[in-house]
Formats: C-alpha cells, structure tokens, sequence
C-alpha cells in the first residue's frame, strides 16, 4: 500500500454537498408544563381511587371491596419492614432471570440460525412452528410433568415466553439486512464468520432487543401466573395467596410490585438496547 | 506499497439471474492497471458484470479470470465500491476503513495508522470518530473510497459510485479518484450511464448492448452515444 503523500483536510465538509452537522441539534426540552401535566394526570387517577374505595362506590363496578390509597400505602410499608417480602422479590428475579437468560441465548442463536441457513430452517420451522401457538402458560402440565422440581418447571415456564418473541424478532432481522453489507465484507475478504460477526451480529441487534422487550412482558405474565399455579414463594405466589386469605391491600402491594419489576427490567432492556443501537437514526425528541 | 495490478478477462462469459440471464458469451480483457470505464443504459448488465468480476456472482457459462486463475469467490485483491452506501452503519469512519485490515488480523495500532493514513488521503482528517449517518453522501463514498483503498487490492470494482452525488461533488469525486489512483496501481473497473464521466476517467471505454461489449479506444462523446 502505498501513501506517498498525505491530503491536506479540507476547512469544510469535503466532497459533501452538503456539510456535516457539527454538532446535532437540540433535542426539544420536557418543559416544566410537560412535567405538570404528567403528574396531575397521576394524581387525578389516585384521587378518583381514593375517591371511589373510601366512598364504597357501587356503581355496576364494585369499588366497596378494594383497598384505600392510605390502607394500600400502610400495607406497603408496613411489608417493606419484612424480610419474605424481599426473598419473594428476590425469587421472582432470578426465576425471570434464569428463564429470560437462557430465552435471549437460544432465541438469538436459533433465530440468526434460522435466518441463515435454509437447511436449519427446513429442519426446526416444522417444529417450533407447531410449538409457536401454545401459550406457555399452557405448558403447566408439561412442566409439572416434565420437570422434577416446581422450580424448574416455572423458569421452563419463563423461558418458553420469551423464546418465541426473541427467536422471531432475531429470524426477520436477519432475513431483512441488506445484502450490500455482506457483499461489502465478501469483497473486503472476509470469511462467512466476518460476515456473521461484522454483519449479522450488529446488524440485527435493533431487531433483537425489540424481541427482547416483547420476550420480558410476556416473561413476567408467565412466571407471575406459574408462581400463583404452583409456586412456594415469590412475588405471585404472595400476591395471589394475600388475596385468597382476603388481604386485599397486600394483593394491591403485590400487584404493585410486580408492575414496579417488570417496568424496571423492561427500562433495562430499553436503556442497554438503545446504548447498543447508537448508529441507528432517531427521531427528534424520542424518548423524552 | 500496492502490488501490482491485476489482469481481469472475461472469456465467453454469461452472467445473470432468473432465465435468460443478463449478460451471453462476453469476452473482456482488462489490461493490469488500465481503468476501464463500462458505460451502457439501465439494465445493460453493467453492475452484473461488476458481481461477476468480484466473484459474487458465479458465471453460468463460460469463465471468469484474474491474472488467468479462474474467480471462484469474492476475494480481497478484487475490492468493491458501491453505488448505494456500503458501509456498515455501527462502525464509525475509522473502524469501517480499517475493516479490511481488521478481517487480515493486522495488529491494532499499526491498522489504525493505516487507516488514519488513508482517510486523510480522501480529505477527511477530522472525521474518523463520526458514524456513516453524520455524513453527507459524498464524504460517504470517500470512506468507501478509503476503506477499498487500505485494504491494497489489486483491483476495484466501481459499481456507480458517484451517480448519486449532485453535479459538483461529483466533479470533486472524481477528481480525488484520479488522484487517488495515481499513487496504485490496481486495474480499475468503473461503471458508469454518464458518458462525459467514462470520458474523463477511462483508458478505454467499454460499451454494454444487447449486443455485447464494444471497446472504443479514444472514443469522442457522440461515437460514445452513438453506441448505446
């Protein structure tokens, strides 16, 4: 190779048209009105909570048997002083932990696999294509069946959820990436690897952690629905066990605190997946 | 110090997709280091051709030859420039030109001087951290340009590079190339529909027909033109 003499940069945007922005422009700001807005919104709803459950309304819906705000916030803390109420929370992470870790591993593997090479794809759609309709939480018995421990069987639970969303989002991500980006590192002289590692990989990640989001919801709705099925402890167990003893601020702390973990691993996801896609162009103003 | 440029031949080749193909029989020499300007109208099978060269598309008939070896595969002595944006969207300008480089295994740092080297060369000193998308779409090809370049093939594939960009970085575009070119010595196959660009830029132009391939040596405009 040969650089016999170096270019001198160019002031402005070179060979451009036009120039390279020096800076993006503004995101426009959440004003203070904007923050305003979204509170009231919050504290009206809490109102016509408080409103309705301390008035015993009975209008077609029952709002005589619900909890108050001040019964649900004295049940709270009361609950955050107690040691289970973090062991069940606890339980529950690491069920959906387990079961949504080794989802993501075998979604994206089996989906780039499937989306790759047509031999896989004639030999495992038959199959998981036939598995795809069965909501995983009708897999139950199979599990109970199936596995010697309830444990196991609830992050099997899990891990069905999240394999499917994961594994189709992985499959038409890499069905859609543009064959010029292959082509490119073909030329380039790299190996199919390259093509996989500087190619595929990278290049279906938005596609992925769309799946990885879908795969978390549906997470958290199968391992809180196996836990109040056949769970010892855990966030589900303890919520449908406080309503079944007629504890009915318990079940809305309950309730509560698995919307508090599944927004929390869902922002996660969100957060990681927006770090790992950076290159991708964003619309002003998403996600203010 | 680049190596030598290659012999390219196309010995009654036929290239294409679907029945019938694009391209039948063509037979092409393209001298080692020569620039050999493909001008034809939409369709002709001038990027067909260009894929065949670069080993992404096989011929069905006939063979395909660098420096009389048959092409079997895309390989890095045949680099391609497209005319769409080629590089990886993830991959700022300094890790997208020195990919090449990258996928040889060449150490860390001295890939990244080489590829600092070459990003200067197209003018574009200054931009190394910025992402494909930050740039506008003649400083895209420039990195394409780069990124061909550091990796020394001994022949590149130009598929249209510049026949998106407005009238003056187009002039600019090739400017650079000739310049570019001139410290290589790879053979150059440059497609282009834009007969003043073929004029400018070829040793020799070939014209693609229904026909086949015509070699017009010091072609003038309307001869061009009057073989499409």
């Amino acid at each position: 190779m040969s650089v016999a003499r170096t270019a001198e940069p160019r002031a402005a945007a070179p060979g451009g048209g036009a120039a390279a922005p020096a800076a993006p422009p503004a995101r426009p700001r959440t004003t203070w009105r904007n923050r305003a807005v979204r509170v009231a919104s919050l504290l009206v709803a809490a109102g016509l909570w408080q409103l309705l459950t301390v008035t015993d309304a009975r209008i077609w819906l029952r709002f005589d048997r619900l909890p108050s705000l001040d019964e649900i916030a004295a049940e709270f803390a009361e609950r955050l002083g107690t040691e289970v109420y973090y062991l069940d929370l606890l339980q529950s992470l690491i069920r959906i932990l387990t079961g949504f870790g080794i989802a993501a591993v075998a979604g994206i593997t089996v989906g780039v696999l499937i989306g790759r090479s047509r031999r896989a794809a004639d030999v495992l759609t038959p199959l998981l294509e036939a598995v795809r309709p069965i909501p995983a939480i009708a897999l139950v018995p199979i599990a109970i069946l199936l596995f010697p421990t309830d444990e196991q069987g609830i992050v099997f639970i899990t891990c069905a959820a999240a394999f499917f969303p994961i594994m189709v989002s992985t499959r038409h991500a890499v069905r859609a990436l543009p064959t010029l980006w292959e082509d490119a590192v073909l030329t380039l002289g790299g190996s199919r690897w390259h093509v996989l590692w500087h190619v595929v990989l990278p290049g279906v990640l938005p596609g992925v952690f769309g799946g990885l989001s879908i795969g978390m919801g549906v997470s958290w709705i199968c391992v809180i629905s196996a836990e109040m099925i056949s769970g010892d402890f855990g966030v589900g167990y303890r919520t449908w066990q406080s309503y079944t003893l007629v504890d009915y601020p318990a079940t809305v702390v309950g309730m509560i605190t698995i919307g508090a973990l599944g927004w929390l691993t869902s922002a996660l996801i969100e957060l990681i997946g927006r770090r790992a896609t950076r290159w991708l162009p964003r619309a002003e103003g998403s996600g203010a | 110090m680049t190596a030598s440029g290659l012999r390219l031949t196309l010995d009654g080749a036929s290239l294409g997709y679907g029945r019938g193909g694009v391209l039948h029989g063509v037979d092409l020499e393209v001298e080692p280091g020569e620039i050999l300007v493909v001008v034809g109208a939409s369709g002709s099978g001038k990027s067909t051709l260009l894929r065949g060269l670069a080993g992404l598309l096989p011929p069905y008939a006939g063979r395909i030859l660098a420096h009389g070896e048959e092409i079997t595969g895309p390989s890095p002595d045949r680099a391609m420039i497209f005319q769409e944006d080629g590089l990886l969207p993830w991959r700022t300008v300094l890790r997208n030109v020195e990919l090449p480089l990258a996928i040889r295994k060449v150490p860390k740092q001295r890939r990244r001087d080489a590829a600092r080297e070459w990003i200067a060369r197209v003018g574009l000193a200054g931009f190394e951290d910025r992402l494909p998308r930050e740039l506008s779409g003649g400083m895209r090809q420039r990195v394409q340009l780069a990124r061909a370049l550091a990796g020394a093939p001994r022949a590149v594939l130009m598929d249209e590079p510049f026949g998106a960009l407005d009238a003056q970085t187009r002039a600019e575009m090739q400017r650079l190339l000739l310049d570019v070119l001139r410290d290589t010595s790879a053979t150059v196959v440059f497609v282009t529909h834009d007969v003043d660009e073929a004029l400018l830029l070829g040793h020799r132009i070939a014209v693609l027909t229904s026909g086949g391939v015509r070699i017009l040596a010091g072609a003038t405009r309307e001869q061009i033109l009057k073989e499409l």
